[in-house]
C-alpha cells in the first residue's frame, strides 16, 4: 500500500464535494445541542460509532471486493432518512468522478455505469482505495474520518468554535477512531464470508429525524 | 420452558395463523411458556388475535427468550402484550437475549404491537426482531424501547431490527444504550437525553408505487419512505406516554 495515496485520498481538499456538508452539525447547532468543544466531542463520538461504523464497515467491504451493488442496498436498509440517502448518493457521484480521473480503473467504469445517479459514498470510497492500490482499514479509516470531521470543520463555521478546539477534539477522538476502524474492518471481513447482513448496523435517531427537517429548511449553510 | 438454571431462564413462544378458506384465521400453533404465555382473546373481524402474557418478571440476565410468529397467505394475525416487558439484571451473569422472528406469508397481514420494552438500572439485554415478509404481505410492526424506570438511570439495551421484504432487505437498524454501550449515545447525535425511543414500521404493497412522502411531527419524530414498499415512523421522546402519542399521530396520517 502507498501511505502517499491515503494522503491524497483523504485530504480535505480531494475535490469530492464533502465540505459542503456539515453531517448533521448544522442541524444540531441550530437545535441548542451543540455548543462548544465539549458537545461536539460528544457529537462527533455518537456519529462515530453509528453512521461513522457503518460507513466504515461499507467502504472496508468495498475495498475487499463485495458486490458494491449488494453494499449499496444494504446501505439503503441502514439509512431510513431519504435526505441522507439522497446526500450518500450525490456525495458517492462527486467522489466518483474525482476518481476516476485520479485512479483509473475499470471496476470504477463498472459502477458509474451501474449506478449513474451514484451509489452510496461510502462504497465508491472503498473501491476507489482499492484503486488507489489502499486496503479495507485504509478505507475504513477514511469513511471514519470523513464521519467526524465534517462536523468538526462545520461546527468551526457555525459557531466561530476556535478552530485549535475543533482539531483538539479530532486529535482526542483519534485513539477511539482506531478501534472502530479495526471493528469496520471486521465486520467486513465477516461480510465477506456470510453475507452483507452481517454488516454493523447502528443507528442515530436523531441524526435521522433532524436530517429531515434540516432538507426542508428554506435557508441553510450546508447541504445536510 | 426448559427450567430454571444456572445460566438463566429458556422460554419460547411459537404462533402459527392460518386462514381457515371461510374468511377467518385460526390458529392450528398457540405454544406459549412462563415469560412468554400467550393468550387468543376475541377476534376483530377476520384476523385472530394473540395477547402474550408474561406469567413470570424477566427477562432477566442470562434469560433465553425466543418468540416466533408465521402468518400463513390469506391469514391475519395481531399480536399485542398484556404489559410493558421489563429488562432487569438477574443472578445468572451475562446479559439476556430476546429474539423476535416473524414471518409473514404473500397475501397476509401482521400487527405487531406490543407495549414498551423498559430497560431497568443494572440489566443487560440484546433484543433482535427480524421479519421476513412475502412480496405481497402487510406489516404494522412497533418497537418502543424505555431507559430506565422512572427516576433510574438506564440498563445496558441493544436492539436490532430488520425488515426484509421479498428477499430484500428495506430496513436495518441497530440502537445501543446504556452503561458500557459505544461512546455518544446520550450525547447530541443520538439520543440528547431522551429516555423514550420508538419505531413504527409499515409495509404495504401499494407503497412500491407510491412511496409515502417524508414528513416531520415537532422537532423529534419523522415518517420516512424506505427502499421499497415500506415507511418507517421514528421517534424520540422524554418518556413513553410521549412517544406513543407521536408514533400514534404519525401512524394515523398513513391512514
Amino acid at each position: 500500500m502507498s501511505r502517499a495515496a491515503l494522503l491524497v485520498l483523504a485530504d480535505g481538499r480531494f475535490p469530492a464535494g464533502g465540505h459542503a456538508h456539515s453531517g448533521g452539525a448544522e442541524a444540531a447547532v441550530r437545535a441548542g445541542r451543540i455548543t462548544d468543544a465539549a458537545t461536539l466531542a460528544e457529537f462527533c463520538r455518537g456519529r462515530l460509532h453509528t453512521a461513522g461504523l457503518v460507513a466504515g464497515a461499507l467502504a472496508a467491504a468495498a475495498a475487499l471486493g463485495t458486490d458494491p451493488g449488494e453494499l449499496d442496498a444494504a446501505a439503503d436498509a441502514r439509512t431510513p432518512s431519504p435526505a441522507l440517502r439522497g446526500v450518500a448518493r450525490r456525495l458517492g457521484r462527486q467522489l466518483l468522478r474525482a476518481a476516476r480521473t485520479t485512479w483509473p480503473s475499470p471496476e470504477l467504469d463498472a459502477l458509474a455505469a451501474a449506478f449513474p445517479k451514484g451509489a452510496h459514498q461510502p462504497v465508491v470510497l472503498g473501491l476507489a482505495a482499492r484503486a488507489a492500490g489502499l486496503g479495507p482499514a485504509d478505507a475504513a479509516h477514511c469513511a471514519l474520518y470523513e464521519s467526524v470531521s465534517g462536523p468538526a470543520t462545520a461546527t468551526v463555521r457555525l459557531l466561530s468554535l476556535d478552530p485549535f478546539d475543533a482539531t483538539g477534539v479530532l486529535a482526542r477522538l483519534a485513539p477511539e477512531l482506531d478501534r472502530v476502524a479495526d471493528a469496520a474492518v471486521e465486520a467486513a471481513r465477516r461480510a465477506a464470508a456470510e453475507g452483507v447482513d452481517a454488516l454493523p448496523a447502528g443507528s442515530a435517531p436523531l441524526l435521522e429525524v433532524m436530517a429531515e427537517a434540516h432538507a426542508a429548511w428554506p435557508v441553510r449553510l450546508f447541504a445536510s | 420452558m426448559d427450567g430454571v438454571t444456572a445460566t438463566g431462564v429458556r422460554a419460547s413462544a411459537r404462533i402459527v395463523a392460518r386462514a381457515d378458506g371461510r374468511g377467518a384465521t385460526v390458529l392450528p400453533v398457540l405454544d406459549g411458556e412462563g415469560p412468554l404465555a400467550l393468550r387468543r382473546v376475541r377476534s376483530a373481524g377476520t384476523e385472530a388475535r394473540v395477547m402474550v402474557v408474561g406469567a413470570m418478571s424477566g427477562p432477566l440476565g442470562g434469560d433465553r427468550f425466543t418468540l416466533a410468529a408465521r402468518v400463513e397467505e390469506g391469514a391475519r394475525l395481531h399480536v399485542g402484550s398484556a404489559a410493558a416487558t421489563i429488562a432487569l439484571p438477574g443472578q445468572a451473569k451475562g446479559e439476556a437475549r430476546y429474539d423476535v422472528t416473524l414471518d409473514v406469508a404473500d397475501g397476509a397481514e401482521l400487527h405487531w404491537l406490543p407495549e414498551q420494552l423498559i430497560s431497568a438500572d443494572g440489566s443487560d439485554l440484546h433484543v433482535a426482531t427480524r421479519a421476513e415478509l412475502g412480496a405481497g404481505a402487510r406489516l404494522v410492526l412497533r418497537e418502543e424501547q424505555v431507559l430506565g424506570r422512572v427516576g433510574e438511570p438506564s440498563g445496558r439495551l441493544t436492539s436490532r431490527l430488520t425488515v426484509r421484504v421479498a428477499g430484500r432487505t428495506v430496513l436495518d437498524q441497530e440502537l445501543a444504550c446504556g452503561p458500557g454501550a459505544p461512546g455518544g449515545w446520550d450525547g447530541p447525535a443520538v439520543l440528547s437525553g431522551h429516555r423514550a425511543v420508538g419505531q413504527l414500521v409499515v409495509v404495504r404493497p401499494e407503497f412500491e408505487a407510491h412511496p409515502v412522502p417524508a414528513r416531520v411531527l415537532g422537532e423529534y419524530a419523522a415518517l420516512v419512505p424506505l427502499t421499497g414498499p415500506a415507511a418507517l415512523v421514528s421517534a424520540v421522546a422524554p418518556d413513553a406516554l410521549r412517544l406513543r402519542r407521536l408514533l400514534d399521530e404519525l401512524l394515523a396520517q398513513l391512514g
